[in-house]
């Protein structure tokens, strides 16, 4: 099954980047835009039971692809999306 | 004093610090390749300035992860100093092995400058050759330096005097124009709760000779001399 996480800057950290963006939409003319913030979006692919995956990837969120320190992360999974499964694997 | 050097795929300032301690030394310090998995026999590790991994995901991130980290655990635990410079900062605090962590900086620029910075506590391995309140100049090359911890978690550091290093300008004042990246409070460096770990942003390495234009880091590896040999 395919999964895609969402790492975004925790509300109580600066975000350079989206205020810079956020700059751009105010000189390009466009009112009413605030709170602009810049995240990753990171897509993979897991194989295996639902629930053993599920707990892996929040694992691997806590461990590698998000910092808790400063980050907030959230995880999208979509059986639908699940690729055939390939030689040698369950 | 024997020194370890780690070096990552994309440190870039490993041979400066290794200059840098055999200057000090008179002994040439050892390379340790991030596969190798032990540490045996060393004194003291120096984690460089660099871009470990490209800085992928998060500078640290991956770095962390390296086969030379479980080594790196126990030797810290164990009260090795461990002196992480830039990027070895960051790793360090990937590692969790300082509280917080450094993001992009306030200004958005990558920053690369000689910067004045107030020792706040003379007394650690890494800074008694220093006076407290003395002022130093050092270099910063870093995109990634804005210090960011919780405000309970700053308030401890003070408290404890693990605030090695803060950022101030030529008159010794931690003012917002004298900090290049925006961290809490000015700060530069800071101290395990065994003040036997440092991570400082500035690099005392690239200021370790008069011709380089500051020789005041030197006496950051003279201090682990005298506090090794103690």
């Amino acid at each position: 099954m395919r999964a895609r996480v969402e790492v975004t800057l925790k509300a109580g950290i600066r975000d350079p980047q989206g205020h810079a963006i956020e700059r751009a939409i105010a000189n390009l003319g466009y009112e009413g835009v605030r709170n602009v913030r810049v995240g990753k979006l990171i897509t993979l692919e897991l194989t295996g039971p639902r629930e053993v995956s599920e707990r892996r990837i929040t694992e691997l969120c806590e461990k590698l692809l998000a910092n808790p320190v400063v980050e907030d992360f959230a995880v999208l999974m979509d059986e639908r999306e699940r690729e055939s499964p390939r030689a040698g694997e369950p | 004093m024997r020194v370890g050097v780690v070096t990552f795929p994309g440190s870039n300032s490993d041979v400066d610090s290794m200059r840098a301690v055999e200057a000090v030394t008179g002994r040439p310090a050892r390379s340790i390749w991030h596969k190798e998995t032990s540490l045996d026999g060393l004194d003291v590790v120096v984690l460089p300035g660099g871009f470990a991994h490209g800085d992928y995901l998060r500078a640290g991130a991956m770095a962390r992860f390296s086969p030379i980290v479980p080594a790196l655990e126990r030797f810290a635990r164990a009260g090795g100093p461990v002196l992480g410079l830039c990027n070895g900062f960051q790793v360090l605090t990937e590692m969790h092995l300082l509280p917080g962590a450094l993001v992009r900086n306030a200004g958005l620029r990558f920053r690369s400058e000689i910067v004045h910075l107030r020792v706040e506590n003379a007394s650690s391995p890494f800074t008694n050759a220093y006076r407290d309140g003395e002022l130093v100049r050092f270099p910063i090359a870093h995109g990634e330096g804005n210090y960011v911890a919780s405000p309970e978690t700053l308030d401890r550091l003070e408290g404890e005097g693990r605030v090695a290093f803060r950022y101030v300008d030529e008159a010794g004042r931690p003012t917002t124009g004298s900090n290049p990246n925006g961290s809490a409070r000015n700060i530069a460096g800071i101290l395990n709760e065994a003040c036997n770990v440092l991570g400082l942003m500035p690099h005392p390495e690239r200021a370790a000779d008069p011709v380089l234009g500051s020789g005041d880091g030197r006496r950051l590896f003279e201090s682990l001399l005298a506090a090794v040999s103690a």
